[in-house]
């Protein structure tokens, strides 16, 4: 009997029972003994200095322990290489309680301590703060004669700065047949994963800690812990195996990590401290956008010309940049481009990845002038897309290392039945409403990091996994342990995937839609390590049947090692692990092959097709259907890979036409700081969601050919909403979240 | 005057007598006092439905609800809604239909779901929808979320 | 977020009691607003009066005189599906459903409804100025974020708007607020019951600190037969409304026999004009008609910044939710547009 692959099998995530019985633990829910809590006190002003700070009140609360502010803050480091995390942009990072200065509103100023959470939420409100604020700015648009180049980091590395100019834009452009030329808003947005951050930190004695914590990587924190306050890496353990939602926010440690273990080695006590909701605007966030095109095309549909600039905001201490305007020449050949991307520091903490940081935000603007040009041409959306088709990506010069794009077209127009579509504007009605549809590509690079993993045959005959890796609803757990199993030859219940803790090998932080590829790569090698080390010591067992045997005239499975060209003849790892009488136990690292992958373009792309209705006199709008279409490589759970698109393009509907963090410049602060008013779509706004994976093989990006999902089914589902208002309506509305009453 | 009160709940078909604060909310005290920490806190402020839980019968919000305020009220937590180690349908049809991701807003989802189901007021796909708004999803795991209610409710239950 | 002390009322005069003795005490019913502004730092009551032990005030009962009486502790869920109310009132039953979640209904009570608080983000930010929390401290609201507030009848001092959906609906059913107090009852037409911000912001409505909501009247008249209750807002559920209306309508030989119109999201209180109204009575029910009515509702309308567009809205919201009256059938889960 041939085991069936695990890789491509939808398996139920393996963490269901715990999730659906209420189970699963999160990082402010390990209920320690002598647990004490801290609440967080926050600026109230956008810059300045607190002149003073009255705790008497407070303190005179009965049940409270300590408070922290920058006057009793412990010596710590304050060379600004201590405090980079991995996700670390250029520039100073923030330091929380250093000294009396304001740097943004809602900047941590001080932890309250007590014996309860109630007691910490109570005094915390009767700390009385005196500032003198000074001038701030946190206007975007009125600070654009401040724009300037993003400074160079590590950070850039992954995510590039835009290439030079190439061939000559504006003569091109002015020669162009038709063109197209529009300006785009986006405001700013916070994740808002529904757990709030928190971390619970247990004091164990000399020096070390125990910290659960709401984290996308513990590797990341347990470095920052051990760096900020001087332990030994060893003795610092960050643990985090349930993570309630990410989606960037989880990238860098947050200040409730900061101030938990601060306040745990000043104590010596359990800590722990939770955000509130409000406390979930007042660190990085996706930054507002204002960003430019200038499209220009030929008569036959030939793209000439392409300008796209971008400028967004960052803090006074760091420099964020994500990439907004590299996506247009990569999807499109254009002889003649002209891209810019520059950064505006404002009085507003430092913006972070936010789930398709950069794409969804530059995709909106290049789909938007493709689908411009598309109707000034007379030329079908789709069509135009693949008269503009690129084979080779023509921004770097380089072959694509595999692209199905066309496919996504295809299978994609075809299952919505985009041949139906009434190419006239604002000409089909249903009832009272007007029907539009609308399609936009997208595109999602692959990223290579290295990382470590571990496998082990225990003595008991278990198999073991071993990563840092967390799983913040990605179905991490799951996919690892389909992957070690599919290559061990076992079930995926036979694997025990251990995760989610620093102490397993060093993971990278979990983000870029890398995780797959980069960690479930390393697991995959250090599978194949085991297997030859199983072979290795089945050979050692006296008759073995395997002496003269080579490892390819094998295969493994069921527990067993089995002679190809007869099954009959086997070994079970018990009599391996009989023999040898000790634990099989192999690490791997894997290290992308940069020479190779240095000459290929690596990106996932994407199909979107929507349909909307917009209401004719009252302008409400919903998305009635939608079609992506993704190539993505190996798809190694097409259930959780489904759902992470459908994910994806939920959050497209909430970008379009939903979420908004609401910037009052005057106040220099978020004001619609609370889910009620910051609006994520409910079940009422979702209607029917539909995904194709197409088949697509990579040899090149890594082990496993596969190009990760987190990103890509977000990055064309805006743009195509916009698109389809634009055919429903004849509107074109470039600032998101698009208002309904815009329509009006 | 703030005094602890002595109140008695029955939470999940077990008696607990405690003695607190007129300040604990429902939902602290099953996250903070009881261990009970499947109910979720996530805005504390009743806007996103995490932490609903069922009180003598109907679903509310935990964070919105003093503890005192319950005293000898029958609630229903996550913790209580499978018998035992064998799943409540729903339950099963939540793994089934991959209808979470990171799982945080799901005890929430799945209690309103009872609670909707047991008021018998929403019978189509637009009325469930309408219905199960209170609950917020994040990861946009929104439409498993319907279908496993949908193909829960379409079940026959004997 | 102080701690309080807390008593469980025993009766409606043992209630008025204990506030008479401790004027820094608060009643709490529900608990979805309170407790929700008492965390932020908003309401610090001293201590809680519960009021739940009074059962009396739960029900909902029709009078001998055809009215109906509703509790004010009736739930919103107990009050939006009560079999007089779905089939005598269904306006009312639309426009609590489209309101908050099917969680909050579920505790929320009527006579709550009636007190909840703006949700304007700068009254509800402790750290902003807001003449309604801080009399005299300043309005953010009208140079800020408005997309939210008032188009009618707002102040210099405040722009917020009064949030419920159930109380648009029982303005234009014109019910009335029974108040008890030691100094005996006192009922209180809808319309004056809520008030506009004037020079005192500070001030929602006209009930008197001495004062308990025991009841809502609602009239004998139900208007069953042409009704609705539309609701706009930026997602499909569980959101505020930008724009809501209630048109009860009642007809006789196909002309507009009576109408009323109450406008939500756009005002202090629920928005009537009863003059634009009298207007259309011994008129055709027609879309001119609809339109003429709503261009007289909003003509004193002046909107902010990033507001003006609930002018126009309304507008067209009133036009559709007459229509959408005339055949009730149209109306859809959430008080969203017809199809």
């Amino acid at each position: 009997m041939i085991k069936s692959r695990q890789i491509g099998a939808s398996v139920n995530r393996l963490e269901g029972q715990l999730k659906v019985t209420g189970k699963a633990t999160y990082a402010g829910e390990y209920n320690e003994k002598e647990l004490v809590h801290g609440y967080i006190i926050n600026s109230t002003i956008p810059k300045g200095k607190m002149i003073a700070i009255d705790e008497t009140a407070a303190r005179k609360v009965d049940g409270v322990i300590e408070i922290f502010t920058y006057k009793n803050r412990p010596r710590l480091p304050w060379f600004d290489i201590m405090y980079a995390d991995m996700d670390a942009p250029p520039g100073s990072p923030f330091k929380p309680l250093l000294d009396n200065n304001i740097k943004y509103n809602g900047q941590p100023i001080a932890l309250v301590v007590a014996d309860s959470f109630e007691t910490a939420r109570f005094a915390a409100s009767l700390v009385n703060i005196v500032y003198e604020e000074t001038t701030s700015s946190t206007n975007l648009k009125e600070n654009l004669a401040h724009a300037k180049n993003p400074k160079k980091g590590l950070a850039t590395l992954i995510k590039p700065l835009p290439p030079k100019p190439k061939g000559d834009f504006e003569k091109a452009f002015i020669e162009s047949e038709v063109t197209s030329s529009q300006e785009f808003y986006h405001s700013a947005e916070h994740h808002n994963p529904i757990e709030l951050f928190a971390t619970t930190t247990i004091y164990e004695g000399d020096g070390k800690l125990t910290v659960y914590d709401k984290t996308q990587g513990t590797s990341n924190c347990q470095i920052y812990i051990a760096n900020v306050f001087g332990l030994r890496y060893s003795n610092v353990q960050v643990i985090s195996p349930f993570v309630g939602g990410g989606f960037g926010s989880g990238l860098r440690p947050q200040y409730q990590l900061f101030l938990c273990v601060m306040a745990s080695l000043e104590l010596k006590m359990n800590v722990r401290v939770s955000m509130d909701r409000k406390q979930m605007f007042t660190f990085g966030h996706r930054p507002q956008t204002l960003q430019t095109v200038n499209f220009g095309a030929d008569a036959t549909g030939k793209l000439t010309a392409l300008s796209h600039k971008a400028i967004a905001e960052t803090s006074r201490f760091e420099d964020y940049t994500e990439v907004v305007v590299n996506w247009g020449n990569m999807l499109y050949p254009v002889k003649n481009t002209l891209l810019d991307y520059q950064l505006v520091p404002l009085d507003l903490y430092t913006p972070l990845d936010m789930r398709a940081p950069g794409g969804s935000t530059g995709l909106h603007a290049i789909e938007t002038a493709m689908d411009e040009l598309a109707y000034k041409l007379k030329i079908d959306p789709l069509e135009f897309r693949l008269i503009n088709y690129a084979e080779r990506d023509d921004s770097s010069d380089k072959p694509f290392s595999s692209k199905e794009l066309k496919e996504c077209y295809l299978q994609g127009a075809k299952k919505f039945g985009w041949d139906e579509r009434n190419p006239a504007v604002r000409d089909t009605r249903r009832g009272n409403r007007l029907v539009g549809q609308g399609m936009s590509s997208g595109i999602w690079d692959v990223i290579a990091l290295p990382a470590k993993a571990s496998a082990k045959l225990t003595k008991k005959g278990n198999l073991i996994i071993k990563s840092a890796v967390t799983d913040i609803g990605t179905g991490t757990y799951t996919i690892m342990s389909q992957i070690a199993a599919d290559e061990l030859g076992v079930d995926v219940n036979d694997i025990i995937f251990r995760y989610g803790d620093s102490k397993m090998p060093l993971s990278p932080i979990q983000g870029g839609s890398y995780t797959t590829g980069v960690v479930g790569s390393a697991i995959k090698a250090a599978c194949i390590a085991l297997k030859k080390k199983l072979f290795k010591k089945a050979k050692l067992i006296p008759q073995s049947p395997f002496i003269s045997i080579r490892l390819k005239e094998v295969i493994f499975e069921n527990k067993r090692i089995v002679l190809k060209k007869n099954p009959s003849v086997f070994t079970n790892f018990d009599e391996i692990l009989h023999n040898y009488r000790k634990p099989i136990k192999v690490s791997k690292s894997n290290i992308p092959n940069v020479l190779t992958l240095k000459k290929y373009t690596r990106a996932a792309h994407s199909a979107a097709f929507v349909e909307v209705e917009v209401d004719e006199q009252l302008g409400t709008i919903n998305v009635t259907r939608a079609v992506t279409a993704v190539a993505a490589g190996t798809i190694i759970n097409p259930k959780t890979a489904r759902s992470q698109i459908l994910g994806g393009m939920t959050w497209g509907i909430s970008k379009a036409l939903r979420e908004e963090s609401l910037l009052d410049t005057n106040l220099g602060k978020f004001i619609n700081a609370n889910l009620g008013e910051y609006h994520i779509p409910v079940h009422a706004d979702i209607h029917e969601l539909d995904v194709i994976f197409v088949e697509e093989k990579d040899e090149i990006i890594n082990e496993l050919g596969s190009k990760g999902i987190g990103e890509i089914g977000l990055a064309s589902m805006a743009p195509a909403i916009a698109n389809a208002i634009f055919h429903a309506t004849g509107k074109r509305i470039n600032n998101f979240p698009i208002h309904f009453d815009e329509l009006l | 005057m703030n005094h602890k009160s002595k109140i008695t709940l029955n939470i999940n078909q077990k008696k607990y007598i405690l003695e607190l604060l007129p300040w604990v909310t429902l939902l602290d005290t099953l996250r903070d006092h009881l261990d009970l920490t499947g109910t979720k806190k996530g805005c504390d402020h009743g806007q996103c439905g995490a932490c609903t839980v069922l009180c003598d019968g109907k679903r509310i919000l935990s964070c919105l609800t003093l503890s005192v305020m319950k005293d000898n009220s029958m609630i229903t937590t996550i913790e209580g809604v499978a018998q035992g180690e064998k799943l409540h349908p729903l339950q099963k049809e939540f793994i089934e239909m991959d209808a979470f991701q990171c799982g945080y807003c799901t005890p929430g989802q799945i209690c309103s779901a009872l609670g909707m189901i047991d008021e018998n007021r929403a019978y189509t796909l637009e009325e469930v929808k309408e219905s199960m708004s209170g609950n917020l999803c994040r990861c946009g795991a929104n439409s498993n979320i319907i279908d496993a209610i949908m193909n829960y409710k379409n079940q026959d239950h004997e | 977020m102080n701690s309080f002390g807390y008593k469980k009322a025993a009766s409606i005069e043992d209630t008025l009691e204990i506030k008479y003795q401790n004027k820094t005490s608060s009643f709490i019913a529900g608990g979805t607003n309170l407790l929700d502004l008492w965390k932020y730092n908003l309401q610090n009551p001293s201590e809680l009066i519960d009021l739940n032990g009074l059962e009396d005030l739960k029900r909902i009962s029709r009078q001998q005189n055809g009215t109906i009486r509703l509790g004010a502790l009736a739930t919103n869920a107990y009050t939006a599906y009560h079999p007089e109310i779905e089939n005598y009132y269904p306006i009312l039953s639309r426009a609590i459903l489209s309101g908050a979640s099917a969680q909050i209904r579920n505790s929320a009570t009527n006579g709550g409804n009636l007190l909840q608080k703006t949700r304007c983000y700068y009254f509800y930010d402790m750290a902003s100025p807001c003449n309604k929390r801080n009399p005299g401290s300043g309005c953010p609201a009208i140079e800020g974020k408005n997309r939210m507030h008032a188009i009618l009848g707002h102040s210099k001092q405040c722009i917020a708007v009064f949030p419920s959906d159930m109380c648009i609906a029982l303005a234009a059913l014109e019910a009335k607020v029974e108040v008890f107090s030691t100094t005996g009852t006192r009922i209180i037409n809808f319309d004056d019951f809520h008030r506009l911000p004037g020079d005192q912001p500070e001030l929602d409505n006209t009930l008197k600190s001495d004062e308990l909501i025991t009841a809502i009247i609602l009239p004998q008249r139900g208007f069953s037969t042409n009704y609705s209750y539309l609701k706009l807002r930026d997602r499909n559920s569980y959101a505020f409304a930008l724009v809501s209306v209630a048109t009860c309508l009642e007809l006789e030989n196909k002309k507009i026999k009576e109408i009323n119109i109450a406008l939500g999201g756009v005002s202090h209180k629920p928005w009537r004009n009863k003059q634009a109204e009298a207007s259309l009575i011994g008129e055709l029910p027609t879309k001119e008609n609809f339109e003429k009515i709503a261009s007289l509702l909003l003509k004193e309308a002046k909107g902010f910044e990033y507001n003006k567009f609930k002018i126009e809205l309304a507008k067209r919201a009133i036009v559709r939710n007459c229509l959408m009256a005339l055949d009730p059938s149209s109306q859809r889960p959430g008080a969203q547009p017809s199809l």
